[in-house]
């Protein structure tokens, strides 16, 4: 089943470009919806001819937290703030789109060779897994306001869950749902803090943060 | 030999009528006629002798002993030179004619006989530097060309500008002949001989070579970052030497780094690579700086930096071609770019011959201040026009097809290559270039096409109501049939350069190509010519139906607004701005507006300008850091004899110590 | 045989195209719960304006007049170039996209300087802006087909689109799918659709497209709006022929699928018009810089697969 494993990996790329190239907070979220239904089928895709029940678990635990809890708590938060586009980021939106490709094809470049060493079920899924990653830092480090960083970590997460997904068809999955764990509890306290910031300082840009350091 | 003979006598004629003009200076009408007579027969002579070389293929060379150390006077024709000498001398006899009318306005304020004799001595030395075979007797034309140029340049000297132009163009100059210098020692020293038949490349060190013969050359050429002279000399110069100059001057750049390429032996994988992304890059940023002027002939300056790349482009994928043993890329990439020296030499001295007219015209050179023209100058707009086009890469002009051969070129190294191979990314940066430069180019000629000739004119109207229907017009007619022609006769272009590139490839590969560029070119010519015919029969069509119904004429519709003057047009700056700005993280452009604020704003103005950004960034620190340097060296001369008595002194002591002992 | 065929899918575009905009206008105005206009209004509207008069501004020239003229029969060459589907064009060779994307040029180099001829302020602003997109739009023309050129192994358009989906189709059917979906992002610019430029706005300092044509009328104008719905085919052609998998091999059922599959992307262009609003200008970059990077990203994705 190759072709749909590498249709859904491609799909987890272009949701990647989206969050590059949108400045609506609503789209950023509604496109982790979409990077979770990606990650699960891929597990599923991943997974040999009879199904494992513990990957059909896996699959929809990972639907359940990131692709309706973790989405719902980062709508509340949006709605409680009110915030709805991030403007003026630091790096430009089609600056950030051009920065992706740059990111895909060095993603691309760096698995070249490691491609005979790690036997993965397909060649694009670990280059998709680290440029998942890298667009979760590019995220935290070219928006400002803080919920977009939230997703922004939340997208990394997803890209290591990628790896861990290229392994996950034969390991247990106790590392995965600890690390499921981890991001929500994150997510969850980040959402607070920023609703605490918001109510603080009547925004959530978080330039100006640096103004506490002293 | 007669075709040699022929040369010669064609070289002897134009050093000698460039000399009788000068002293001919005081009479203008004979220093004129000298000039212009022995240029178009000094023209005449070579490309009938490079012709026959061309049709039989085979090289001519003649070899005479000369006092000079390492030097000889050995000439050789091959088609490579022959080709040359061909685009030279068609541009050069037909700039001397259009000078021969364009220089009237300088009659009595300079000595016109000068200005013949280094116009005369330029093209001698330009047809010198091609078909010379020997470093000094090249280095010497390739100087004499320098020069004689540099004197053109500064023509108006009186100018402050037109000096500093001058001056900028002289170091350049020399920074490249250093190179060259350096690059011919490194390549004589093997066979203590410096003919080129005689240069074998250090083994290890052809890398070296190439890079120094791409600097030398590439500063003559224009690659960027070496081309910052050419938009200040281009302007400086009188038209038709810019034309000259741009069309062909700059080509010998070329010409050298395919000689010298061809010289050193088997061409690594990263030469093609280096030449292939010089040409993208001079290409598009030489487009976007050109899309960024008002002033008309620095608009097209920097448009030969961007024909330089295209050609660039077209000689990169030759040698990825070469090296990587496709030979589809290799010819295709070879005869795209030669084709293209050929093409934009026409093209380019059209345009800068319009310009020239324009120039002449409307006194001026501020794009913004012109409109209109296509009124009072139709033949030169309509010979503009199509030279606009043509630079655009528009089918079926001859643009097209030197882009067309390179493009595929391009798309071969992808679509047919092993992956392994490395030409897919060569192919694809040669295709997004190519695309890049032809969609900004277009914007540049729409641009300077439409605010020049088209709409109304922008400032008081020149007096003079037509244009002169003297030698100049023709001049441009005759380069406009040639864009025209050459772009419907793409087959016969490609067999005319084949013997070029059979000198350099292997022959029956390079035959089997061609015929596959002629029967696809053929397909090409056929759409062109099916182009042309259908919109004459739709043209016809309209001119039918509307014959017998009420036509009127009546203002532009203005949308509403009242009484519209020719100020409140689009300029050009105001139409290449989008483009500019979205490109302005390269052009980096400066915006200075003056806007009354309050409600009812009195007066605004606003005004945008772009300067290089390689002269801004890289030479202006550069020289800043030797001056200060030398500032530094500056107090040994401290002008007390004394003290230079002291050096003297300790320099003896210094030589003793080390000699004798 | 074959050349018959290529004439024939020619012909059905030279008749069929000028019914894309009722199909794009009927959708739109059923979003809008409206009946809307006649399907054959745009046939109604030529053949009014080929009866018209002319009406010529005093300040232009005979520049002015060739715009509309060269523009159709750019147009008409182009359709003779594209292949429909599987079926090669009539004028097919090695290369010959290059010869089209570059037809392209000419008819806009030739509408922007008729433009310009007017004088308006107006116009010289639309040429401006078209001239501005499009050098985007050719460079994702041009990347698309590099893509495909690799995927195929051909370069001339009718081979490789009788290829696409011949050899590896799992490798190459989920690259061709971004392509045809920025081919798409292309056709909405090119032909001057929302989200780009909206055909129906009135106020002609937002226009693009429209606004260079303010003053042409009767006769150049039918050319005009006649080289827009060829053009429109042609780039529903450019989609159709990578998007549609089904190919049976016999041109009597290929025909009247591809077609099928063009009116599909009318019906689908009228969706986007009525559900998305027009881009703000300075953000129709960001689009096409978007579609520029899926390009690539195919293009990455194709190079990956293949070594």
């Amino acid at each position: 089943m190759t072709i749909w494993t590498d249709i859904i990996i491609l799909g987890l790329v272009l949701t990647n470009f989206r969050l590059l190239a949108t400045s609506r907070l609503g789209a950023v979220i509604q496109t982790t919806i979409f990077q979770a239904i990606a990650l699960s089928a891929l597990i599923l895709a991943l997974a040999g001819k009879p199904l494992p029940v513990r990957l059909i678990l896996l699959s929809l635990i990972t639907l359940t937290v990131k692709g309706v809890i973790l989405p719902w708590l980062l709508k509340r938060a949006m709605r409680e703030i009110d915030v709805r586009r991030d403007i003026m980021p630091i790096v430009g939106y089609s600056a950030s789109v051009l920065i992706g490709i740059v990111l895909l094809g060095l993603s691309f470049l760096i698995f070249m060779p490691l491609n005979e060493a790690i036997k993965s079920e397909s060649v694009f899924l670990l280059p998709a897994a680290l440029f998942t990653i890298l667009t979760g830092l590019m995220m935290i480090i070219s928006r400002k306001k803080a919920l977009t960083q939230i997703v922004g970590y939340l997208v990394m997460e997803n890209g290591v869950y990628c790896f861990g997904a290229a392994l996950a068809v034969y390991e247990p999955m106790l590392v995965e749902m600890g690390v499921l764990l981890d991001v929500f509890v994150a997510v969850f306290v980040m959402g607070i803090t920023i609703y605490q910031i918001s109510r603080e300082f009547d925004h959530i840009d978080t330039d100006r943060l640096s103004e506490l350091k002293d | 030999m007669t075709s040699m003979f022929l040369l010669l006598s064609s070289l002897f004629i134009l050093f000698s009528g460039g000399i009788t003009a000068l002293f001919l200076g005081g009479k203008e009408k004979a220093a004129y006629r000298t000039g212009v007579i022995s240029c178009l027969a000094g023209a005449v002579l070579a490309v009938i002798s490079a012709g026959m070389v061309m049709w039989t293929g085979t090289e001519e060379s003649i070899r005479l002993a000369w006092q000079v150390p390492f030097g000889s006077f050995y000439l050789a024709v091959d088609p490579l030179s022959a080709f040359f000498v061909i685009t030279i001398s068609l541009v050069s006899g037909l700039a001397s004619i259009y000078g021969s009318e364009y220089l009237h306005t300088y009659r009595k304020k300079k000595n016109l006989g000068a200005a013949w004799c280094y116009f005369n001595i330029l093209f001698a030395s330009m047809l010198l530097v091609v078909v010379s075979r020997n470093g000094i007797l090249f280095l010497f034309a390739w100087e004499a060309m320098s020069f004689s140029s540099f004197f053109l340049v500064m023509f108006e000297h009186e100018k402050s500008k037109v000096r500093e132009a001058g001056w900028i163009y002289l170091v350049a100059a020399h920074v490249g002949q250093a190179c060259l210098m350096f690059m011919f020692i490194i390549l004589g020293s093997q066979n203590n001989s410096l003919d080129f038949d005689k240069f074998i490349a250090p083994s290890g060190i052809a890398g070296v070579v190439f890079i120094l013969a791409a600097i030398g050359f590439g500063t003559k050429a224009g690659f960027l970052p070496l081309h910052v002279w050419l938009p200040d000399a281009h302007p400086a110069a009188p038209s038709h030497v810019s034309a000259v100059m741009s069309g062909v001057m700059i080509k010998t750049g070329i010409y050298g780094l395919i000689r010298i390429v061809s010289l050193i032996g088997a061409p690594a994988l990263w030469w093609g690579y280096t030449l292939l992304i010089i040409g993208a890059v001079s290409g598009v940023i030489g487009v976007l700086l050109a899309l960024s002027q008002h002033d008309i002939k620095r608009l097209l300056a920097y448009h030969s930096v961007e024909n330089i790349g295209i050609i660039t482009i077209g000689l990169g994928l030759w040698l990825i071609g070469v090296s990587s043993n496709n030979y589809i890329i290799a010819v295709m990439g070879l005869m795209g770019g030669l084709l293209h020296v050929l093409n934009h030499a026409l093209f380019k001295s059209l345009l800068f011959l319009g310009v020239g007219s324009v120039v002449h015209f409307t006194g001026t050179r501020e794009m913004d201040l012109m409109g209109g023209l296509m009124k009072k100058m139709p033949l030169t707009a309509f010979a503009f026009g199509i030279g606009s086009a043509a630079i655009c890469g528009l089918p079926p002009l001859n643009g097209f097809v030197s882009e067309f051969i390179i493009y595929l070129g391009a798309f071969n190294a992808m679509a047919g290559a092993h992956p392994f191979s490395g030409q897919i990314l060569g192919g694809l940066i040669a295709v997004i270039a190519l695309g890049l430069i032809g969609g900004l180019a277009a914007a540049c000629f729409t641009k300077v096409f439409g605010t020049v000739f088209l709409g109304s004119f922008r400032s008081n109207e020149p007096e003079k109501s037509h244009e002169n229907m003297g030698p100049m017009v023709w001049v441009m007619i005759i380069f406009a049939a040639c864009c025209i022609v050459l772009g419907l006769l793409g087959p016969v272009a490609v067999k005319f350069i084949e013997p070029v590139a059979a000198q350099f490839l292997d022959v029956s590969r390079v035959s089997e190509v061609s015929k596959m560029l002629c029967s696809l070119l053929f397909k090409v010519s056929l759409g062109g010519t099916v182009l042309i015919v259908i919109s004459v029969m739709l043209w016809s069509f309209r001119k039918l139906a509307l014959m017998r119904r009420t036509n009127r004429f009546s203002p532009t519709w203005d949308c509403g607004y009242l009484v519209p003057t020719s100020r409140m047009q689009y300029t050009s700056s105001s139409f290449a701005w989008p483009i500019v700005g979205m490109f302005r993280w390269i052009l980096g452009p400066k915006v200075h507006s003056k806007i009354d604020k309050g409600y009812f704003p009195g007066s605004a103005a606003l005004s945008t300008q772009t300067s290089d950004v390689f002269r801004k960034w890289f030479y202006t620190p550069l020289f800043k850091l030797v001056i200060e340097s030398a500032h530094r060296v500056h107090k040994l001369q401290e002008g007390r004899n004394q003290l230079y008595v002291l050096y003297i002194a300790v320099t003896i002591l210094v030589l003793l110590l080390v000699k004798v002992r | 045989m074959n050349i018959l065929i290529s004439i024939l899918h020619i012909l059905l575009a030279l008749i069929l195209s000028p019914l894309l905009f009722g199909v794009i206008n009927r959708t739109k105005a059923r979003f809008a719960g409206r009946k809307g206009q006649p399907l054959l209004q745009s046939y109604y509207d030529l053949i009014k304006l080929l009866r018209k008069g002319s009406v010529y501004s005093t300040t232009t020239t005979w520049v002015f007049r060739l715009g509309p003229v060269a523009g159709l029969g750019a147009a008409l060459l182009c359709i003779m170039i594209i292949p429909s589907g599987g079926i090669s064009g009539l004028f097919s060779f090695s290369g010959d996209f290059i010869l089209m994307i570059y037809l392209m040029g000419v008819a806009r180099f030739l509408t922007v300087t008729a433009a310009m001829d007017t004088g308006s302020a107006f116009e010289g602003m639309g040429a401006s802006r078209e001239l501005q997109f499009s050098v985007i739009a050719e460079i994702v023309l041009l990347l698309g087909m590099s893509v495909l050129a690799i995927g195929t192994g051909e370069t001339g358009i009718s081979r490789i689109y009788a290829d696409v989906w011949g050899s590896d189709v799992s490798l190459l059917g989920p690259v061709i799918f971004i392509v045809a979906f920025a081919f798409m992002i292309v056709l909405l610019t090119e032909n001057s659709r929302i989200p780009v430029d909206d055909p129906n706005t009135h106020l002609e300092l937002t226009m693009i497209h429209e606004v260079m044509v303010l003053d042409h009328g009767g006769i150049d104008l039918a050319f005009i709006e006649y080289g827009a719905s060829l053009k429109l085919w042609i780039f529903c052609e450019l989609m159709t022929g990578i998007a549609i998998p089904l190919r049976t091999g016999q041109p009597f059922y290929d025909i009247p699928i591809n077609v099928i599959g063009i009116f599909i992307v009318a019906v689908l262009v009228g969706i986007i018009e009525s559900s998305m609003a027009r881009l703000k200008l300075l953000n129709v970059p960001q689009l096409l810089i978007t579609a520029l990077s899926l390009t690539v990203a195919a293009l990455f994705w194709l190079l990956r697969g293949i070594l």
